[in-house]
């Protein structure tokens, strides 16, 4: 439901309501919770699917670069140390949010960087006009792309969290709670 | 009921409402605590699904390479980058410094200045720094041309090195090859100057006891290439003639491939040449913004530079672009046919045709060109039941590969290896029957990129990669060919053996292609006499 009108909610409020439990209908839960477990297992298995291929490197997708990022990309790939970081923090990167957003721990960190991974994906090959790309898109694309859309979807599940309910967040918060 | 016993039952009421809100608690807490947990089993049917998958690819692979008897092909074991024993110094001399010496000193372990951040901004200096130290010293270069000379000497001197210690001994500047061939303090020579001088120096470099590492192409005549041979023969030098791209690993896996038969009966080689440029067509004597590239008659010595072919007026055009004219090479023949064939030679040791056809022209470079711009030769091998046939365009860029072709399946053979089977296989109708195999894409692609080309962005691919067979690469780095030719040679000299390139390769390339060049001057079927060992 959009609200026009929240004249109290200043900016900073709207993080301090990111971070609070919401109230959802047992539907609206499941139906974010679904949303966050599809993800997460999309992910955690690209990650798991880079890790178990010894020969994967990104030096493939960031050849392909296009667009603002291809000058930051020429640079990762001018420098064998530096792609190899990559590389590896790309692996155990998405199987870390992967594992956050499933397993709901610590999932909205996840969902936040998730989010940022796949806009620098997008960004690095997005599907606008002009641009064109060897590797074969998935689907016909016109500069909306599935990687766009995932990467919203994930900034929507950090701001409807639900890992404190259904997830080890649970524990997470209980354990604050005590300390505090 | 008495005010006591309301009491009570009041009491029990509580009691009881009291139960329920703790067995409420309970159930409230132990709903709370599955559902926290609740990610545990999706994370574990994902685990499920990994396994299975797993398990699905792994016995698809075993299945086709057992059907293939592909069981553990490898290639990259094959290829040893690190010789154990360095062995002694050896002193090399450049003769001819132009692009190509340039390349072959960076096999060397030398690299311009220059170059550094163009290797850099292809990502491939630090493999090349990591590039294996020969044991070498640069001690001598020769070349008719200043500019060229001092480029060499500036690459020998200027401290650019792959990594361990090479030792600094003096470079000297020969002003003729005999006089670097006479030099004690020279233990090899690596040729690279324009082809009609390349059997008159080997010759000479052999009969001097120096190794030779000669570009392609060995000769441009008969004469030449028999002499050559006997002169190669007489001595104790090792040759090697200037193919590296044999040395890639895909190379050695189309091999694997070949020597296993799983491309049925190969009746037809198909390799060609597809190019569309004035750089392509041997035009070269300008810069990129159109002026003349340097050299005049005081910078070059022209006499030397003809050597004995006829004399002719000073010619930028003549001295760049050399390969235009049949006195100084002998055009897609001597510059591409020559690795086209030691592809083949390499791989199937077919040795000299029986007879030879070529025809074509000059349809599109209308220059003062000699050589054909459009060239097609076909090569019989009827004791191989065995055609070969090399197309080559200089006017379109559309590219054609190199394609093996075998009644069960065939081998397109570039930068990776790409088998398709045959939809009229004999071998494999079982497989294609079953759906085990297909034949309308490529079966099995060896390749290190294919396939990988991924991060999130959903790139399927749709050829099998077979994965452990995938290596372009040796332990992880990109290493040169160039490089790896030139230290098979070297190790052959320090501890014997046969290089790949040998004279005998050589040979058998050098005749092919005069026959090549003779039916195309002569407009005539050319025969090879293996008794008498003449083109007729």
């Amino acid at each position: 439901m959009l609200s026009g009108t929240l004249p109290d909610i200043q900016k900073s409020n709207l993080w301090i309501n990111m971070s609070e439990t919401r109230k959802y209908t047992s539907l609206q839960l499941t139906t974010l919770v679904a949303l966050r477990f599809l993800i997460g297992w999309h992910l955690l298995y690209e990650g798991i699917s880079k890790l178990m291929n010894p020969g994967w490197s990104s030096a493939g997708f960031l050849k392909e670069s296009k667009w603002i990022l291809s000058g930051f990309s020429q640079w990762i790939l001018s420098n064998s140390s530096v792609l190899h970081a990559v590389d590896f923090l790309n692996t155990w990167g998405l199987i870390a949010i992967g594992l956050g957003l499933i397993l709901g721990l610590f999932a909205r960190l996840a969902a936040i960087s998730g989010a940022i991974l796949l806009l620098v994906y997008y960004m690095s090959n997005p599907p606008l006009i002009g641009l064109e790309y060897s590797i074969p898109p998935d689907g016909s694309c016109l500069v909306v792309s599935k990687t766009l859309i995932e990467a919203v979807a994930l900034f929507a599940l950090a701001l409807f969290q639900t890992s404190s309910i259904v997830g080890l967040d649970f524990f997470v918060a209980r354990f604050r709670d005590r300390k505090n | 009921m008495t005010a006591g016993e309301m009491r009570k039952e009041s009491e029990q009421i509580q009691q009881n409402e009291e139960d329920k809100v703790i067995l409420q608690k309970t159930t409230l807490q132990r709903r709370t605590l599955l559902k926290a947990l609740i990610g545990i089993p999706v994370l574990g049917g994902l685990a499920i699904e990994v396994f299975k998958k797993t398990t699905f690819d792994k016995q698809k692979r075993d299945r086709i390479l057992e059907e293939l008897g592909l069981g553990n092909i490898s290639g990259s074991a094959k290829i040893k980058i690190s010789s154990g024993k360095k062995g002694e110094l050896i002193r090399i001399g450049i003769i001819g410094f132009g692009n190509r010496a340039v390349a072959h000193a960076n096999g060397l372990g030398f690299m311009l200045a220059s170059d550094v951040d163009a290797f850099k901004e292809r990502g491939i200096f630090e493999d090349w720094l990591a590039q294996e130290n020969l044991n070498i010293a640069l001690t001598g270069i020769c070349d008719v041309f200043d500019l060229h000379a001092e480029k060499g000497l500036e690459i020998a001197r200027n401290g650019i090195r792959t990594t361990g210690a090479t030792p600094n001994l003096p470079v000297k500047r020969y002003r003729s090859y005999q006089e670097m061939l006479a030099d004690k303090d020279i233990d090899a020579v690596m040729i690279a100057t324009p082809d009609h001088h390349h059997a008159e120096i080997t010759i000479a470099a052999a009969k001097a006891g120096k190794h030779v590492y000669c570009e392609k192409s060995i000769a441009l005549s008969e004469s030449e290439v028999n002499e050559v041979y006997e002169a190669v023969k007489n001595s104790k030098i090792v040759y090697q003639l200037g193919h590296q791209i044999a040395q890639s690993v895909v190379f050695q896996q189309a091999r694997e491939v070949i020597e296993k038969g799983i491309l049925g009966k190969i009746t037809l080689i198909e390799t060609t040449t597809n190019r569309n440029s004035a750089d392509g067509a041997w035009i070269r004597h300008l810069d990129k913004n159109g002026n003349p590239k340097p050299g005049d008659e005081k910078s070059i010595d022209w006499g030397q530079w003809l050597g004995s072919t006829p004399n002719v007026p000073f010619s930028l055009d003549r001295y760049y672009n050399w390969v235009k004219w049949f006195a100084y090479d002998s055009g897609v023949i001597g510059q591409l046919f020559t690795h086209e064939y030691d592809s083949v030679n390499q791989l199937l040791h077919v040795g000299i045709p029986k007879s030879v056809v070529a025809s074509g022209g000059i349809y599109y470079w209308k220059d003062n060109r000699e050589i054909p711009d459009s060239m097609h030769v076909v090569f019989e091998y009827p004791e191989r039941d065995l055609t070969l046939l090399y197309s080559a365009n200089l006017a379109s860029s559309r590219n054609r590969g190199r394609v093996f072709m075998g009644h069960d399946a065939s081998m397109e053979l570039g930068g990776s290896i790409k088998i398709t089977v045959d939809e009229n296989s004999t071998r494999y109708k079982k497989q294609i029957e079953q759906g085990l195999m297909t034949t309308s894409e490529p079966m099995l692609t060896l390749d290190s990129n294919t396939g990988k080309v991924d991060a999130v962005s959903g790139a399927t691919s749709k050829y099998y990669t077979a994965r452990g067979l995938t290596t372009t690469t040796i332990n992880g780095r990109q290493v040169d060919t160039t490089y790896l030719h030139i230290k098979e040679w070297l190790d052959c000299i320090r501890n014997g053996g046969e290089t790949s390139a040998n004279i005998d390769r050589a040979f058998e390339e050098g005749i092919t292609c005069v026959m090549a060049i003779q039916s195309y001057q002569e407009k005539r079927r050319v025969e090879w006499d293996p008794v008498q060992k003449k083109i007729i």
